[in-house]
């Protein structure tokens, strides 16, 4: 493509030389960028390689190494049961943040740009208060939950996505807002309305996957806040994922990290097949249809 | 106009959610006709003793239909409670939900408040002095069975919290990495820089604070002053061998906190992850301290909370405790009656001399005065 | 619901009314947003606020308030805030510097998949384990630790415990954060705008300077504030590594809260994490002022 730019110019000695310049700085761009990763990846790794070595150490740095703490995750039953649970709340939660912040987020830089400032605030709040706290609010609002949920779901942490939409909003709202702002959306809304759109279509057809690396990343975080989530599912005595594994790692240190770094390496898993979702830009699919 | 009016009806409407959220909503009309209740209508949950409500096999049964048991803040290697939840679970057939093992006494208070009488809210408690005589409005009284074994100052008199088991306040070292303690003070020597650790803050831990009080007293302090521990502390901290890291077992078998101030009974677990780990209680400064068992007044499952308490009263939870390391509550009367396990008694740390408590009122005076000095000590 | 509405708003706003006519509607796209945030946040937030003015046993009282202004919360409150705008706007840097080697690779690339998935991993990894795995590297018998001292550099691992420790820490989970938060500003960036500037005969620099950097700075405000509120509420980890003291608010808020030897001080919690919000609620303002003079002076 840039040899084409090229050719379009003028072929005269200035333009080659700018097409030199340009490879060469792409060429120290690339090393840069290699040596940089390295470095980031580096320092990222070695408190990870930290704890699987921990994992497997039977009793000292230098004696043995052993599998048995790894073994003992397949010991407690109820895990698998937690782990469905926090999927399936992970993808409401994600689902739901999604439906009501971008059509909330397009709809006030729309029609209502004054508010943009209350939603940012309003977005940021819950980030502010620690969650020990929050519960303390929460508890009132899911007595009146458990008072209309039948009896036999009462034990269910679905109920949690209530509270984890909100856990999930600054984080989603500073992706989309990102993502947003990069395109033009009075224009692109005028045009598709010009061409008789209604709104659904806007948001779904139009919208959205033009933001489409912006709401991966907002369900990224979303699934890997649900799936981190400790504090609130244990303070409302539900069992989540993250409450599972601490049950399980009370057995002894080992098994701890053990789990703790399978559950990692799970997550790990489950994001880079989730990145795989919605790249397909040719056919224009977006994202919420999957 | 049209701006204030949205205004007043945003204020109306965010009061009545204020209003509405306030008050919890009203109870089940299905939960009160499932309760638990004999036929002469005694219900479960306002049962006293076993007796009154028909028996214990009677008990039993109302147990075993209820299926359930919530349990908090129990983690298996504290005084054995995996064992004995496990044998709970085995010899009645009702399911143990155990939930936050690492929650503290007022986590378990702050959890009956929120939790209601929803299904999910615990059932019994196992708490500190300190938070147990605060809340008495939340417990169900009742006597346990064996009620008469129980020394009377060990129970509250018409049963809503009863001690359950103790310890004495110990230091756990790893005797293969680190010189023998004989004494408190040799914590000051430097090999055991950067070592020393506490189980928790004493402003905030049960643990803790009695590990302040047991160096207070080692120092020349007494019951009423703490003030010596915190001293001690403060130049354990000026020679930088006090540790901020948090203790646990993950913590202790890496062998980043190689000393820990904590109950003997809780010593236990690390014995397995070290090989080398002794228990040292200074035999000058034999602090002891029990935990209390109560009951949750709007329990979900009253009947089962009501037979898990006569089972860790029974002989068998009480040496279910003992092996666990933890003295339990009856140990002089199933001494007297043969019925103690023997080989676990034997197996308790030597205590040199003779034990003291502290009383709620000591504990208060201890807690205030951590609160005004610890944090400019430790900085 | 927000597109039925909306129809007859545009019906109404296409027609020579005035302008009251067409206000009333328009809120009402916002309605389901905030009817939400209304229930499940600002509900919560209210009823904790509301506690904090009353004692234990419900007498009303200033009391809780006035523990906001003993010396050891204004230190914790200064220790806060310090670690959590020291750790974001490191994280901030080393984030958009890592975002900007990410976003220049491929966008389908296995390199960015890879990398976005370990930033979303890693972006919300903290607490107790998070804090071993730090220990286990770099504490007293971490594994760094060791191989140093077997070069010949001893050191205790005790940095780990203090305040300059914990942002190193924070700084772990934060880097990510950003990543994740300002890729999708970068991705805006089309790669057509800086042939354009290098075909008018524009440098490097002045590319950055006229049409990167203006168009970069709201967003990575934006994510600076977003790390800042993040560390700045987060307990788990220090509550692992700094255990006594209560040197943050968090550790103070998950003291009085939780306490087994000081009874009745959980409205004091709530003192404190309304003490939390007008922080923030500050930091939102001067980043709104920040937003405003930095686009005056970029234009």
């Amino acid at each position: 493509m840039v040899a084409v730019t090229t050719e379009l110019a003028d072929q005269a000695g200035p333009a080659r030389r700018q097409l030199g310049l340009r490879a060469q700085r792409a060429r120290r761009l690339r090393v840069v960028r290699w040596v940089l990763l390295f470095i980031f990846g580096l320092i990222f790794i070695v408190p990870l390689l930290a704890m699987v070595e921990f994992s497997t150490r039977e009793l000292d740095l230098s004696g043995p190494r052993t599998l048995e703490y790894w073994r003992q995750i397949g010991d407690y039953p109820d895990l698998i049961q937690a782990i469905i649970a926090s999927l399936e709340l992970a993808a409401i939660t994600a689902i739901g943040a999604l439906l009501l912040l971008v059509p909330t987020m397009v709809w006030v830089r729309l029609r209502l740009p004054k508010l943009s400032r209350t939603v940012e605030f309003l977005c940021l709040l819950p980030l502010t208060i620690p969650a020990i706290v929050l519960v303390v609010g929460w508890a009132p609002v899911y007595l009146w939950i458990n008072y209309f949920t039948p009896s036999q779901y009462q034990t269910s942490p679905l109920v949690l996505a209530f509270a984890y939409v909100v856990l999930v909003l600054p984080y989603m709202y500073r992706s989309l807002d990102a993502g947003l702002q990069a395109i033009d959306v009075p224009t692109l809304t005028e045009a598709a309305r010009s061409l008789g759109a209604g709104w659904t279509t806007i948001m779904l057809r139009v919208i959205t996957p033009n933001i489409a690396s912006a709401v991966l990343n907002a369900s990224l975080l979303a699934v890997s806040l649900v799936l981190g989530e400790f504090t609130v599912a244990s303070l409302l005595n539900y069992v989540n994922v993250q409450v599972a594994m601490n049950q399980l790692s009370q057995a002894n240190a080992g098994v701890s990290m053990a789990v703790a770094s399978g559950a990692l390496l799970f997550v790990f898993i489950l994001l880079i097949a989730l990145s795989f979702v919605g790249r397909r830009r040719s056919g224009g699919r977006p994202v919420e249809e999957n | 106009m049209k701006k204030s009016i949205r205004g007043i009806g945003t204020g109306i409407a965010v009061g009545a959610m204020l209003v509405t959220a306030a008050c919890a909503p009203p109870e089940k009309e299905a939960d009160k006709s499932t309760a638990t209740s004999t036929d002469a209508g005694v219900s479960a949950a306002t049962a006293t003793s076993a007796e009154e409500f028909g028996g214990l096999d009677a008990l039993i049964a109302a147990a075993k239909k209820e299926g359930t048991l919530n349990v908090i803040a129990l983690p298996p290697d504290w005084a054995n409670y995996g064992e004995i939840i496990k044998a709970f679970e085995a010899k009645y057939s009702i399911k143990v939900a155990s939930a936050t093992p690492d929650g503290s006494s007022q986590d378990e208070i702050n959890a009956v408040k929120q939790l209601g009488s929803t299904t999910r809210a615990p059932d019994v408690m196992d708490m500190g002095g300190a938070v147990t005589v605060a809340n008495t409005t939340l417990y169900a009284p009742y006597k346990v069975s064996t009620w008469d074994d129980i020394p009377d100052a060990q129970k509250e008199s018409t049963g809503l919290w009863v001690n359950d088991y103790g310890g004495y306040m110990s230091i756990g070292y790893n005797s293969a990495k680190l010189p023998e303690l004989t004494a408190v003070a040799d914590l000051m020597k430097p090999e055991f820089k950067n070592k020393v650790a506490l189980n928790g803050d004493p402003t905030a831990a049960n643990a803790a604070l009695n590990g302040v009080e047991m160096a207070s007293l080692a120092n020349g302090g007494s019951l009423d002053d703490i003030s010596k521990g915190v001293e001690f502390f403060k130049s354990l901290k000026k020679a930088g061998n006090f540790s901020k890291i948090q203790a646990t077992s993950a913590t202790v078998k890496s062998g980043t906190t190689p000393v820990v101030f904590d109950w003997d009974y809780l010593q236990v677990g690390y014995k397995a992850d070290v090989p080398g780990w002794k228990v040292f209680v200074p035999p000058n400064a034999v602090l002891g301290g029990y935990y209390n068992q109560a009951i949750n007044k709007t329990a979900p499952h009253p009947a089962a909370a009501r037979l898990w308490e006569e089972f860790l009263y029974s002989d068998d939870g009480q040496n279910l405790w003992l092996k666990g390391g933890a003295r339990p509550v009856r140990m002089d009367a199933m001494t007297t009656a043969k019925t103690i396990d023997a080989a676990a008694a034997a197996a308790l740390p030597q205590v040199g001399g003779d034990p003291v408590f502290q009383t709620q009122d000591q504990v208060a005076a201890a807690s205030k005065y951590l609160v005004a000095n610890w944090a400019a000590a430790i900085k | 619901m927000t597109e039925s509405i909306a129809t007859a708003d545009d019906v109404a706003g296409d027609q020579p009314s005035g302008a009251g006519r067409r206000l009333p509607l328009s809120w009402l796209g916002a309605v389901p947003f905030f009817a939400y945030v209304g229930i499940f946040l600002l509900l919560p937030t209210g009823v904790v606020i509301f506690q904090a003015f009353f004692t234990a046993a419900g007498q009303p009282t200033l009391a809780n308030i006035k523990v906001l202004t003993t010396s050891v919360v204004v230190e914790a409150f200064i220790n806060t805030i310090t670690l959590s705008a020291v750790s974001a706007v490191l994280g901030a840097a080393l984030g958009a510097v890592l975002a900007y080697m990410i976003a220049s690779g491929p966008a389908d690339g296995l390199t960015r998949r890879l990398w976005t998935a370990v930033a979303g991993l890693l972006a919300q990894f903290g607490g107790v384990t998070l804090a071993f795995a730090f220990l286990a590297t770099a504490g007293p018998v971490g594994l760094i630790t060791l191989a140093l001292s077997n070069l010949g550099f001893t050191t205790t691992g005790a940095w780990l415990t203090n305040l300059s420790g914990l942002v190193v820490v924070y700084t772990y989970f934060q880097i990510p954060l950003m990543v994740l938060v300002f890729l999708p500003a970068l991705d805006g960036i089309r790669p057509q705008w800086r042939e354009a500037a290098e075909s008018l005969g524009g440098t490097s620099w002045q590319y950055w300077r006229h049409v990167a950097i203006p168009l970069l700075t709201a967003p990575f405000l934006g994510a600076t504030l977003l790390l800042f509120a993040n560390a700045f509420a987060a307990y788990a980890t220090a509550a692992a590594l700094i255990s006594q003291g209560g040197i943050i608010i968090p550790l103070q808020i998950r003291i009085a809260l939780s306490s087994e030897t000081v009874a009745g001080q959980e409205n004091v919690a709530k003192a404190l994490a309304l003490g939390m919000i007008i922080v923030v609620a500050v930091a939102m303002t001067l980043y709104a002022m920040m937003q405003r003079r930095s686009a005056r002076w970029l234009r």
